[in-house]
Order: C-alpha cells, then structure tokens, then sequence
C-alpha cells in the first residue's frame, strides 16, 4: 500500500475492463443506474459542424467484439479542449468533448459529436482534426490508444506530424471514411492484416 | 500544475498478449505500437467531478428498497499521483458481483442468485486529499471458462480518468489473502509481485466501523509526475 509519506513505488496496473461492465460504466436505460455522461457528444449549445461517427470493433479473427467499449476525446470546433491545461478562452458552452460507447452486439459504436478543429502539435506545427481513442474490451488487460483523423481532411493530414510517424501504408488505418452528410465511419481491428495502428504513449 | 507521463511508468501493466489468459489471443496487436510524443490532445482529458455524481452513488447497499445480502464494507483510499501528491475531484466509478458472485449483466449466466437489493455499481469523487469512499457488499468468486476449474478472486473493478487521458485507467481490487490469486491469470498477467500487491486493498481497523462493516483502505497511483525544470517535458 502506499505510504502518504512516501512517493509510491508504481502506478496501480491495468486490468481488463471484462464482459460485464455495461450497468456501471455505460448503463443507457438498460440497468437501474444512472448514466454519468452527456450522450450525444454535441451539445446543443456548441459550435461546429455536426457529425456521426460511426464503426465497428473486430478481432484478429475479423469477428465482431460485442464486449468493447470506446471512449473518445476531442477538441472543439475551434481545437480547444475543454480541460484546465488548455489555456486559451473557451467558447462558452456546455461542451466537454467526450464520449463513451459500448458496443452492441454486432461490435457496434455510434457517437453524435462535432468535427473537431485544428489543434497544436509539438514544436508549433499544428495537428490535423483527429478524435484520440482509448479502446477497452474482455481479453485486453490494458486499454489502447489510437486516433481518428477525416478523410476530407487531405491537405492537413498530410501535414500532420503524429501521423507522419506512422508508415506510410498503414496511415489509412487512422482515416475515417466519409459516408454520406456528416457521417464517418471508422472500424477498429485490434489484430490482423488490417489491424489498426495504436499508439505507444 | 503540469505533469509529465515517462512511458517506463507502464512497465507496472500487464502485456497485451498473456498467454493464460486465453482471450488476449485474438485481441492484441501483433504490429508494433507506434511510439509517439504527448501533445496536448493526450495530455488533456475528461474533466469530471462532482458535478457527475449524486450523493447516494457511493452505496451500493441503499440504491434499492432494502439492502442486499452480503457482507457489509467500507472501502476508501486515496489517488494520487506518481510523486504521492492526492489528485483531488476525480471521478471514480466501480462495478462488482454481488455476494454471491453474480453480475446483474444480462450476459452473466452463473447459476448464483441475483440479489433485487443490488445493482452492484458506484461512483464517487475523490476530496480534496484525494480520497473517496464506497459503501457495498464484498462481492463473491465466480467460476469462468477459461481454463478448467478456473474461478475469479474477489474483486471490484475500477474505472478512473485522473488529470488526462493518459492517466485513464481500469483496473480490479482484490481482497487481502485471496487463496484464488495463484490461479487467476488475470491477477498474475501482472509481472511484478509488488505491482501485484498494489491492486490488493488492506483490512484497516480504523476503517471498519463497529457493530455495521468491516473497513478496506485502497489507495490507486495515477500516471503523472511534476514537471521540474531539470527534467526533460518528452521523458521516455
């Protein structure tokens, strides 16, 4: 245990979020507990364009994983975060830029957000529009990390720096695919010929 | 206050390819993670406190008509950070079986009682020392199948953002002593004895509170350490 007068020794390590998180991490009327977080991601005091995201969760053998759960982080239309650490004025607006989602039975997630705005990178070089992905499911110990950037958004991903450190045959893993007004569809495969990249951080 | 997230911090978590524990087969990268700087998109994160909690969300034992069966406890810690310093108004949300070792979720089909007293779920948010507190019931082992006669120790799961996303973690808290923990992957995906250690809470006396419910101190280390001006911002 941690002593109060000591640094401690480690950070508590990761263990799998397992099948049955649903009624407490994302309950949605299906469990007799209360839903922490706004759903949609928009709010409808925000500015910005509106979007759907959607996309599906597979496994290395290409199957549906209907126990993952995804959660997203983003800027807002203006590439501000709604955190402390980002010190630039906000919009006054109820937007907090985050989503979770647990997939349905078809591996399924949807989210209602808006298009995120350009954000600072290191060294001053600006990021393209890109939604960060923290991605959990029964038979992973630890959550991964990986990004979603638009598709008709060529000209900034191409300048992108975090995206530049990704081989160049794997980039399109992280593009979300236009599918109609508004609407991008992006899938996640956590193994295989099209695995998706993930992020060391 | 600005933190810095050294990457050898992740040593502490388990692998995502653990052999013992079958489902990781199919469900870890094989390519190799994409090493990358924190820019602020990952060190910023969900910002949320009290305003995502109400007050009765941290018992589990008065969430219904009339309480659930099971042993009654109290379980409270602190989280901090990787210097020690509490991280203050951070939400904490748990889940667990109930007594008997049964999730109330649709798809948990062990044939132990479901309790009409019990969701099995909580939240609370940390004070300004860092600490939160639950009321519930120890939950009970269960059987699973992953290999045979296997059986889960005690254990709550835990779910926390802390100052940014890569401080987010989910994790289980088992019980002290637990005679399943050499048998459980999941518990031993864990490399380090003493990391082990770190997810197992401890009976406290000065907890427990006499003639209602034994007491438990779990305190949860978050990623984050101060930035000083001798330390570079892109430890690795």
């Amino acid at each position: 245990m941690t002593d109060p007068t000591h640094k401690p020794a480690g950070i508590t390590p990761s263990q799998t979020v397992g099948p049955y998180y649903a009624y407490g991490l994302t309950p949605r009327g299906a469990y007799a507990f209360r839903d922490a977080f706004a759903d949609p991601v928009a709010t409808a005091d925000c500015e910005g364009t509106r979007i759907k995201l959607t996309g599906h969760i597979y496994d290395g053998d290409g199957k549906a994983i209907p126990d993952a759960m995804i959660e997203i982080w983003q800027a807002d239309s203006a590439g501000r975060y709604a955190h402390p650490r980002d010190n630039r004025a906000r919009a006054n607006s109820s937007f907090k830029g985050f989503g979770r989602c647990g997939a349905d039975k078809n591996g399924g997630y949807a989210f209602e957000t808006i298009m995120p705005g350009i954000v600072p990178g290191p060294d001053g070089k600006p990021q393209a529009p890109h939604v960060v992905v923290c991605l959990f499911a029964r038979g992973m110990l630890r959550h991964l990390y990986t990004r979603i950037y638009f598709a008709d958004a060529a000209a900034a991903n191409a300048a992108d720096p975090i995206l530049a450190l990704v081989p160049a045959d794997r980039r399109n893993t992280l593009i979300a695919k236009r599918a109609g007004d508004g609407a991008y569809t992006f899938d996640i495969h956590i193994q295989g010929g099209d695995e998706t990249v993930f992020f060391d951080v | 206050m600005s933190l810095i997230y050294p990457r050898s911090s992740n040593a502490a978590h388990p692998a995502y390819d653990f052999a013992d524990y079958r489902s990781t087969g199919k469900r870890h990268p094989q390519k190799p993670l994409i090493i990358m700087p924190h820019t602020l998109s990952e060190l910023t994160g969900p910002v949320y406190g009290h305003d995502a909690v109400r007050d009765n969300e941290f018992d589990l034992t008065m969430q219904h008509k009339a309480e659930p069966l099971g042993e009654r406890i109290i379980v409270t810690g602190r989280v901090l950070d990787e210097d020690g310093r509490p991280q203050p108004n951070t939400l904490v949300e748990i889940w667990q079986a109930n007594s008997a070792g049964r999730y109330i979720h649709v798809v948990d089909q062990h044939p132990a009682p479901l309790d009409p007293n019990f969701t099995g779920a909580g939240r609370a948010v940390t004070n300004a020392d860092g600490r939160y507190r639950f009321v519930t019931i120890k939950p009970g082992a269960y059987p699973w199948g992953n290999h045979p006669n296997a059986w889960r120790p005690n254990h709550i799961h835990f779910s926390l953002f802390g100052p940014s996303f890569l401080s987010r973690i989910v994790t289980q808290m088992y019980f002290p002593g637990d005679p399943l923990f050499a048998f459980d992957p999941i518990f031993n995906s864990v490399p380090d004895a003493k990391a082990r250690d770190r997810m197992v809470c401890r009976f406290d006396l000065d907890v427990t509170k006499p003639d209602w419910a034994l007491g438990y101190q779990f305190d949860i280390v978050l990623r984050g350490r101060n930035a000083t001006p001798t330390e570079e911002p892109h430890d690795d």
